[in-house]
């Protein structure tokens, strides 16, 4: 009995941090909005949806053309509604910003999407068949949303997939607290309404061969994301948890989770507050962020960072690990040593320098490692050409094998990775390979 | 400190802000809250023929997220018996000596009955009698309420009626629901009423139920025309005091007008009074927020009357009725263009667009490099608050082309960006009465108007 209570407890601490608006709240906020000509929203939206024309669907009660405006240019406005990180986008450029509040722009989407989910309306049905086939290898945001796009126009997609599930780090790797399962399921579902065949447990390299897709399949979308957690290459690397790990059994397996008392989190950026925000939530008494550069480098997006303070979670800046300390088997602190920031590196930030005599420890039963992940290595793999190690594509989203496009995390060379461009690279990859498959009769 | 307090007819009361006749005023004990609160006066709900009320009653119509810009009701005066209206009315005036109670009656179309019931009222001690000429539903039907209001002639007969036995001033009250408010003005003035007053509420059905197809408000599945009042039907409500204020014979009566019709805040009533009204009364403002937005209505009125120097009201009623006219005076050369303020603009556009799709095109997108651009011009690639904003086109007038029309003003949201400039005239100042009057066939035949164009340097873009 306690048990049980204990797990609602955890799932509750969990569970979608801000409520769906209601009714009421949707019909002002949505009232608010100026309708803006040729709106600074959409222009900052990746996806580019038309904002004031979504918003005022729902201020005259047309929410299944609300929903449809957004599903036209973003098949993932559900996810995209909650892990957006909105205050750079939509809602950073809203003209009321500056010195009003802006828009609940990503709040009124999802009240929109859940109208959407809620009735099991869709507005698109398969159109007539093309006879073209094309593989589409992740079902992450940026393999759905290609797939979903090629689907919508008549082709048969066919959508492989790694893990047993659909829906990518949507899935597995943002906090329930964001994003819950259910949400990221639902629209793989919705998807595979479209037509859309998705095998599940197919990886590339593994149990399937790129050639084969190329003979059975006009074209080939890679969605295939990016690598493991990166190796820190510091003694007692093995007693530190992988970050995307920590999140996936707290979303899936919450119930098996062990959180540690006094719990070290290495990194700064979104995934590492995610774990940070999971250890405090789930009752650690303390939660250290450890940073080799400072607040001003930090990868995380500047509310995320608001968010985790408020949490009550610390940092510790300029600090770099260099060894677990294990005590009869336990993790016990993380050794570290205190950096400096010198001149800029190649990412353009001011490189970070040991400073000699700093070393010291951090006291710690848990640590969680969350510093980025390996580039993408089915690239080489695959004899792709790369940049920067990431997979290298035309404008048109074609790599360097005819015919075998690609999209989302794993080409995201510059700028900041994030699900909505990964939804739009799928969008106009689709665009790019309906195209070729047109004009190739 | 402004003096607030009027005399109306004769009727006097501590400040201009009386109840409406309607359910705010339906019973000794609000009224007495309400005076409580620091009501004026207030004109009790018509009382008079027996009445049977329905349900639902009030209709709303609410729009962007605001709710009741304006109410409609199918209530019918009074369903308390009589004697209970005349008991409170007489107990409220004896608790209430220094404020105005004004009692609106309404019975059938019989001398004697109208007697019966100005005699009542008169014995009760009220200040006052208001005559409902406009209720425009349920007692029309009946040949009371706008019945009379509609035909002057029957508005000056039984005005004449009440006139034979009253001994207290007697306002009479118009319905809009005609076509010129002039003539049963006209007709109060000449069977010798005290005042006028108005305007009642407008003939309208609210809206319709998407869900079940039924009229709102449903009375049973059916529903129709209710009195519409409110914060919308305020302009129509201006336009009708002014009408009177500008027509030589009900101004020459000299009777003096008590206005209302959507009054929500003291800046409302202020152009009320501005227009020719000396005393106003208040109900759906009420109905919507209580008894207690008297206090603003008086606290802001007193506050702009000191902030522009009018000592008492009197001084403030009609001072801006002078310059009501008409098309056929205005001046057609006096010109202004719309300049944007680039330092408050938030760049929303809806100037640009209101000008472009449905004026006179002549607001451009500017970009960054002083290049003009059409809108929807930037990379689909391109995303990002920061990219979104910095690349962002300026909205700018070609003041040569702008014909004033001041519609970009009108949509814009934020307080003083855009403003209209006064600028020289490029013609002598001229009315269309003048050119009518001295050159009839310019107004009369399009070449003789294009070679006075032409003449003038009138180009029309």
């Amino acid at each position: 009995m306690a048990e049980t209570s204990q797990g609602i407890l955890r799932a509750a601490a969990l569970s979608e941090l801000l409520p769906p608006l209601t009714a009421h709240e949707a019909a002002v906020e949505s009232a608010r909005c100026l309708m803006c000509y040729d709106a600074p929203c959409t222009h900052a939206c990746p996806t580019h949806i038309d904002i004031p024309k979504f918003i005022k669907k729902i201020a005259s009660r047309n929410l299944r053309g609300s929903a449809r405006t957004i599903f036209e240019s973003n098949l993932l406005g559900a996810t995209c509604a909650r892990v957006c990180p909105v205050q750079e986008l939509c809602e950073g450029a809203c003209v009321l910003g500056a010195e009003h509040k802006p828009i609940a722009i990503g709040r009124l989407q999802r009240y929109a999407m859940d109208f959407a989910y809620d009735e099991g309306w869709m507005p698109f049905s398969p159109p007539r068949s093309t006879g073209k086939k094309v593989a589409v290898v992740g079902a992450g945001p940026a393999g759905l949303s290609c797939a979903g796009e090629l689907a919508k126009r008549g082709h048969h997609v066919t959508l492989f997939e790694k893990r047993d599930m659909g829906g990518g780090l949507s899935t597995y790797g943002i906090i329930g607290l964001r994003e819950p399962v259910e949400v990221a399921l639902a629209e793989v579902a919705m998807l595979a309404k479209l037509g859309i065949r998705i095998e599940a447990g197919k990886e590339l390299g593994t149990n399937l061969a790129l050639a084969e897709l190329q003979k059975d399949f006009h074209a080939v979308f890679l969605g295939v994301g990016l690598g493991v957690t990166t190796t820190l290459g510091i003694p007692g690397e093995e007693y530190i948890l992988d970050g995307l790990e920590y999140i996936e059994q707290s979303k899936l397996n919450l119930h098996t989770l062990i959180v540690g008392k006094n719990v070290v989190v290495i990194g700064a950026g979104n995934t590492a507050i995610d774990c940070a925000t999971i250890a405090k939530r789930l009752r650690a008494d303390l939660v250290t962020m450890v940073y080799r550069r400072s607040e001003k480098e930090m990868t995380a997006y500047a509310h995320e960072y608001e968010f985790i303070k408020r949490e009550g979670v610390r940092f510790s800046f300029l600090t770099q690990p260099v060894a677990v300390r294990v005590d009869h088997g336990k993790v016990t602190a993380l050794k570290c040593v205190g950096m400096s920031l010198g001149s800029l590196d190649a990412s353009g930030r001011p490189a970070p320098q040991p400073l000699p005599g700093s070393e010291f420890e951090l006291p710690a039963d848990q640590i969680v490692k969350a510093t980025g992940q390996e580039k993408p290595s089915l690239a080489s793999v695959l004899k792709l050409r790369t940049a920067k190690g990431f997979i290298e594509t035309s404008d048109q989203f074609e790599t360097s094998l005819t015919g075998v496009y690609a999209g989302g995390d794993c080409i995201r060379a510059r700028g900041a990775a994030s699900t909505v461009m990964a939804v739009q690279d799928g969008k106009l990859a689709a665009r790019s390979i309906h195209e070729r498959l047109v004009a190739h009769g | 400190m402004a003096d607030l307090s009027i005399n109306f007819a004769g009727i006097k009361s501590p400040n201009p802000f009386w109840l409406a006749s309607a359910p705010p005023s339906n019973s000794g004990r609000q009224v007495h809250r309400a005076f409580e609160a620091g009501w004026g006066g207030a004109v009790w709900k018509t009382i008079g023929a027996p009445v049977l009320n329905v349900s639902n009653r009030y209709g709303a119509w609410h729009y962007g997220g605001q709710k009741m810009l304006a109410i409609n009701n199918v209530e019918l005066i009074s369903d308390r018996p009589l004697e209970v209206n005349l008991r409170e009315i007489k107990e409220v005036k004896r608790a209430w000596p220094d404020r105005a109670v004004i009692v609106s009656a309404m019975v059938e179309s019989k001398p004697e009955t109208w007697h019966d019931i100005i005699r009542q009222i008169q014995d009760t001690g009220a200040d006052g009698i208001e005559l409902n000429y406009g209720c425009p539903h349920g007692m029309s039907e009946r040949g009371m309420g706008s019945a009379v209001g509609q035909v002057p002639e029957y508005c000056e007969q039984i005005t004449g009626w009440v006139m034979e036995v009253a001994k207290i001033p007697v306002i009479v009250k118009l319905t809009p629901n005609i076509s010129d408010i002039v003539m049963p003005a006209r007709a109060a003035a000449a069977a010798g009423a005290s005042a006028i007053s108005l305007i009642n509420t407008i003939n309208s059905i609210i809206g319709i139920d998407l869900n079940t197809l039924e009229i709102t408000p449903n009375i049973g599945g059916k529903g129709g025309h209710g009195g519409y009042a409110g914060p919308a039907v305020k302009p129509i409500a201006l336009n009708m005091l002014a009408a009177l204020g500008r027509d030589s014979v009900v101004s020459g009566s000299k009777l003096p007008i008590s206005g209302m019709g959507g009054i929500t805040t003291w800046g409302d009533a202020a152009e009320f009074l501005l227009l020719g009204a000396s005393s106003l009364q208040v109900c759906t403002a009420v109905m919507h927020y209580g008894f207690r937005i008297v206090e603003d209505l008086c606290d802001g009125l007193s506050n702009w009357m000191d902030e522009k120097g009018f000592p008492k009201i009197s001084e403030v009623v009609a001072k801006s009725l002078p310059r009501v006219s008409d098309f056929n005076n205005f001046d057609l050369s006096f010109r202004a263009v719309a300049r944007i303020d680039q330092q408050k603009c938030v760049r929303c556009n809806l100037c640009y667009v209101a000008c472009n799709d449905t004026a006179h095109q002549c607001i451009d997108l500017v970009a960054k490099d002083g290049s003009l651009v059409p809108p929807h011009s930037y990379d689909l690639r391109s995303n990002g608050k920061e990219h979104a904003i910095g690349t962002r086109a300026s909205v700018r007038v070609r003041e040569e082309d702008c014909v004033g029309c001041r519609l970009c003003y009108n949509v814009c949201p934020v307080e003083g960006c855009i403003e209209m400039l006064e600028e020289a005239p490029l013609q002598p100042s001229v009315t269309w009465k003048e050119i009518s009057d001295s050159q009839r066939d310019v107004t009369e035949d399009w070449e003789k108007m294009q070679r006075y164009r032409d003449k003038m340097g009138i180009h029309i873009h």
